[in-house]
């Protein structure tokens, strides 16, 4: 059965499945484990650029594409919803109408992606993506009447989703896993969980989420994705052997707009405000490359790892930079550099060192080891690798 | 050759002409257009212009704000143009596209204005020459400052990624992020106001006609540098293992040439000539800040793919096209003046994916 | 044999995961032309591009006039004074013709003298000095990728495949340009499918196989022995035209 779910693609690395399996778990049970609005907002945040960066990586990993216009599709989607149900109601309706009309819109503009990735070549495309998902900010700014322009658009959400609605009457309890390592107090750990329309919020995004995570691993490992893998290794043989690249690539490109659109439509709704700098700049654009990359190319799970890591870094490690900032305090330049404002020059260090040192990504170096550990038990010591795995290469 | 042969080389055919010298058919293109819209701007705008009500006075007025917008769209086309061709060169040479360009602008942009503001005596003089020169030494320590970056920046980041154009991709723009981080180190987050040299504040006017003296400077050093660069291109043996490197790098080792020290030489060049880029936008927009490279680097991208990658004459062309499309349609359609340059880009995209003057096979 | 310029010992050539040389064992005479010979594949070219150290050798020694240079970069192994005329040319062809021919000498400018021989061997380069490279017909661009070779005194030229796919008459004429280069002292590594070519000018000849030296010898023995011939090359050399 979970061959069926995880689409055969194994995590294939015992490390690798104990993280995915934390990340799973904690995500799962969030709301009662992690209490308070900022853990709210990271883990809803978690669950929904795994679903983003795991599309993004259909494009960057599994076919070779390098666009800086994803954070578009991310936009259409939430500005769709956040439109609907500003203008046309609050009810489940206008979030169907909104969501919709957003996966319509992104999947034509994948389209058009798709279809100008053909006429020019790699570098070329990067580059007009990135002039595209300009425009198109810029675009957002001009019809402020349409889409609030600098100030974004806030809007009510279903009965459901508020905060006001009580889904269940009575309280539950969570149990404050971190304040419990920290304290050490079984007392303290313990709280109370209103069972509210956020939480009902929070659940849809988890659900959504997870089974738009396991689709995208049916598609990339069913013999559609496998063609998309001989594409990405060698282009020119795969049309040679009678595969129309062009259909193979747009489709892959439609579909991950789609999802990010998706995506958007749900952080939209999680936020219930849609804004230029959450969703269509450039920062994003860049925190998604980086998630992406740091994760592991190609692989999807990298995106849960990449995602996970990355928003808590954010979150939570700059406060230590502001402990490590705190101790050189005196000190000149050090103070200058050692301090969470420059968290993200530490985060651009880390992003090269990890192409240099790390190009396949923590997913993807995790899994290498694993191999070369089952080679080295398997054979005895001769050095010679077992057989290749034929599912999800990488 | 025959009488008949002769006779045929030299009848003109137009669709020749426009497929061999894309650039000058569409500069001319443009700036007819150009001048077509402002007559019918002043046509639609003479009642409040309170102009006189005759086809020669709307001439008059079109020919005054055509001359007017073309002076100010050759200014910001050679600022992008000055900004773009290290890019542009990097690539035709390395094949490297480096999209930290841009934090080399915004590093030649904050050294500049730091050398202006310590220049303050030489700025403040009432002569045009010593205003120059502080402009030109504020150039130099741009120059230095951002050769030197580009010097480490070529060993450390791009130099291990040379055959890979997805890694190139993300180290550049990971580089990028942490030059402009060390930026805001060095000069704090905020905007930084710069003024320009006393004898460069104002405009000249001749009737209707308004040109800005800092815009004219912009366009005598622009074309400049375009200028040097072509000369060093088709005229020294440096331009000549460039342009030899460009088509075939192997067989210039062959010959005997170590091209490894020409492509650092070549990215030096570039980011320098970023940097000066970066000191004379800070000087046209008086304001300085962190973003700057970043915001400049859709418009250098755009002209470099509508020039032709690699073509430093096709960056050129490109640079004015789209200064004069933005300064034109400022004027009569404003909303639409920022998609213009990315609206061009893809009709020479639809037209001629290599851009107008090709060196690279797309 | 005179004196060895130029020697490879056991030489072996990894491209990516594939092993294309298996152990080269090739003696250059000084003065003398040496030809390369062997069918398609058997990795001569391979060889000579290891030579100049495009592909690194994974194994073995390349020493050329006693130095060592198996590990020298590609430019610095030209500047010993190897002139490389590879498969394809390598023609500049946006560059003119002259500029195609300054680039190539190195040291400063040509040498008028040199020039004018090498006019005369190919007179084609005269009449397009000013043209782009790119324009010249095949013949010609290969008679420009010599002249590159030759307009400053090398100690040895290494030629790959320069007749492959010219006219009988051009070939001709490079058979004239290699006998002058002959007798200017030059040593020549060449590379040839085409064995009435090899016959005319070589002294020498080593006969390549799956990546190894499988005959070396004097060239007048091969050409007389034509049940060797058949061994080696799979058809008698006579019938090659």
């Amino acid at each position: 059965m979970l061959d069926a779910l995880l689409s055969g693609d194994y995590p294939r690395s015992r490390a690798l499945s104990a993280l995915l399996l934390l990340i799973f778990v904690s995500l799962a049970f969030a709301p009662f484990l992690f209490p308070g609005t900022v853990a709210y907002q990271t883990y809803s945040k978690i669950c929904v650029f795994i679903v983003l960066v795991a599309s993004y990586d259909i494009l960057l990993g599994y076919t070779s594409i390098v666009s800086f216009a994803h954070t578009m599709f991310f936009g259409i989607g939430a500005y769709a919803v956040a439109i609907a149900l500003r203008d046309v109601g609050t009810g489940w309706d206008a979030v169907l109408l909104g969501t919709g009309v957003g996966l319509v819109i992104s999947l034509l503009a994948g389209l058009a992606m798709g279809l100008l990735s053909l006429r020019v070549r790699a570098i070329f495309f990067a580059l007009v993506t990135l002039a595209v998902a300009s425009g198109f900010l810029i675009l957002t700014f001009k019809l402020y009447t349409f889409t609030g322009g600098d100030d974004g658009i806030r809007f009510s959400v279903p009965r459901e989703l508020r905060p006001s609605f009580k889904l269940l009457e009575s309280d539950l309890t969570g149990f404050d896993v971190i304040g419990f390592l920290t304290t050490g107090s079984l007392q303290d750990a313990l709280f109370k969980v209103s069972v509210n329309g956020r939480v009902v919020m929070y659940y849809l995004l988890f659900v959504i989420c997870t089974l738009l995570f396991l689709l995208m691993l049916r598609v990339m490992n069913s013999p559609f994705g496998r063609v998309c893998q001989a594409i990405r290794e060698n282009e020119f043989r795969a049309e040679a052997i009678g595969y129309r690249t062009v259909y193979f690539r747009t489709v892959n490109v439609c579909l991950a707009a789609c999802i990010a659109s998706l995506a958007g439509s749900l952080m939209a709704l999680a936020t219930r405000y849609a804004h230029p700098e959450t969703f269509l700049s450039f920062g994003v654009m860049v925190n998604i490359l980086l998630m992406t990359v740091i994760g592991g190319m190609g692989t999807l799970y990298g995106a849960v790892v990449g995602a996970s890591l990355f928003l808590l870094a954010e979150t939570y490690l700059q406060n230590g930079l502001g402990w490590v900032h705190a101790r050189v305090e005196g000190i000149p330049l050090l103070a200058d550099v050692l301090t969470p404002e420059r968290w993200l020059m530490w985060l651009g260090i880390l992003f090269v060192l990890s192409i240099y040192f790390f190009p396949k990504g923590i997913v993807g170096q995790l899994r290498v080891w694993a191999q070369a550990r089952r080679a080295r038990r398997s054979a005895g010591g001769d050095g010679e690798t077992a057989a290749a795995p034929t599912l999800g290469r990488r | 050759m025959t009488t008949e042969a002769l006779e045929r080389t030299k009848t003109f055919k137009p669709a020749e002409w426009i497929d061999a010298q894309p650039h000058y058919f569409l500069l001319l293109l443009m700036g007819a257009l150009g001048f077509l819209a402002m007559i019918f701007y002043s046509w639609a705008h003479l009642a409040e212009l309170g102009a006189e009500p005759t086809v020669l006075g709307a001439l008059g007025k079109a020919a005054s704000s055509w001359l007017t917008m073309t002076v100010a769209g050759l200014a910001m086309g050679l600022l992008i143009f000055i900004m773009a061709s290290g890019m542009t060169l990097v690539f035709g040479l390395m094949h490297v596209l480096n999209l930290g360009h841009g934090a080399f602008i915004t590093l030649g942009a904050f050294v500049g204005a730091s050398a202006l503001a310590a220049l303050s005596g030489l700025t403040q003089a009432d002569s045009l020459l010593v205003n120059l020169l502080a402009i030109a030494l504020a150039m130099v320590a741009a120059m230095l400052v951002a050769g030197a970056g580009g010097l480490v920046f070529e060993r450390l980041i791009v130099r291990p990624v040379y055959h890979d154009p997805l890694k190139q991709i993300l180290v550049t723009v990971g580089g990028s992020i942490v030059i402009l981080q060390l930026i805001i180190v060095f000069w704090g987050p905020n905007e930084i106001p710069v003024s320009r040299p006393g004898s460069l504040l104002g405009s000249f006017t001749f009737g209707d006609v308004v040109i800005e003296k800092y815009r004219l400077l912009a366009v005598v050093v622009g074309l400049a540098i375009y200028a040097g660069m072509q000369a060093l291109i088709n005229r020294t043996r440096i331009g000549l293992l460039i342009r030899a490197g460009v088509e075939n790098t192997e067989m210039v080792e062959n010959l005997g040439y170590r091209i490894r020290l020409l492509f650092v030489a070549v990215f030096v060049a570039g980011s320098a000539l970023a940097a000066v880029g970066g000191v004379m936008w800070a000087l046209y927009d008086q304001m300085i800040h962190s973003h700057l490279g970043d915001l400049r680097m859709v418009q250098v991208i755009i002209v470099i793919i509508i020039g032709g990658l690699g073509s430093i004459t096709g960056c050129f062309y490109g640079s004015l096209l789209v200064g004069l499309l933005f300064n034109y349609l400022s004027l009569v359609t404003p909303m639409v003046a920022e998609f213009a340059s990315i609206g061009l880009m893809f009709a020479v995209l639809m037209w001629r994916p290599q851009g107008l003057i090709p060196v690279i096979r797309v | 044999m005179s004196e060895p310029l130029l020697t490879l010992e056991g030489v072996h050539t990894h491209i990516g995961q594939y092993h294309i040389l298996h152990g080269v064992d090739l003696v250059v005479p000084q003065g003398q032309l040496t030809m390369l010979l062997g069918r398609n594949g058997a990795g001569k070219s391979t060889t000579l591009r290891t030579i100049m150290n495009l592909w690194r050798a994974s194994a073995g020694r390349i020493v050329f006039d006693g130095q060592d240079i198996t590990r020298l970069a590609t430019p610095q192994v030209a500047r010993l004074g190897i002139g490389y005329v590879p498969e394809e040319m390598g023609i500049f062809g946006q560059l003119t013709v002259e500029e195609n021919m300054i680039l190539a000498a190195r040291s400063g400018p040509m040498d008028e003298g040199r020039l004018n021989w090498v006019f005369e061997l190919f007179p084609a380069l005269k009449k397009f000095w000013k043209s782009r490279a790119g324009t010249l017909s095949g013949g010609q661009k290969q008679m420009l990728a010599i002249a590159r070779a030759i307009i400053e005194p090398r100690r040895l030229l290494i030629v790959d495949e320069p007749s492959k796919g010219l006219a009988p008459s051009i070939i001709n004429h490079l058979i004239d340009a290699f006998t002058q280069l002959k007798r200017t002292d030059t040593t020549i590594l060449l590379v040839e499918q085409n064995f009435n070519f090899a016959r005319s000018v070589g002294d020498n000849v080593a006969v390549m196989d799956d990546g190894r030296v499988v005959y070396s010898g004097d060239m007048q023995a091969l050409a007389e022995d034509v049940a060797l011939q058949r061994r080696l090359l799979g058809l008698s050399l006579d019938s090659h035209q």
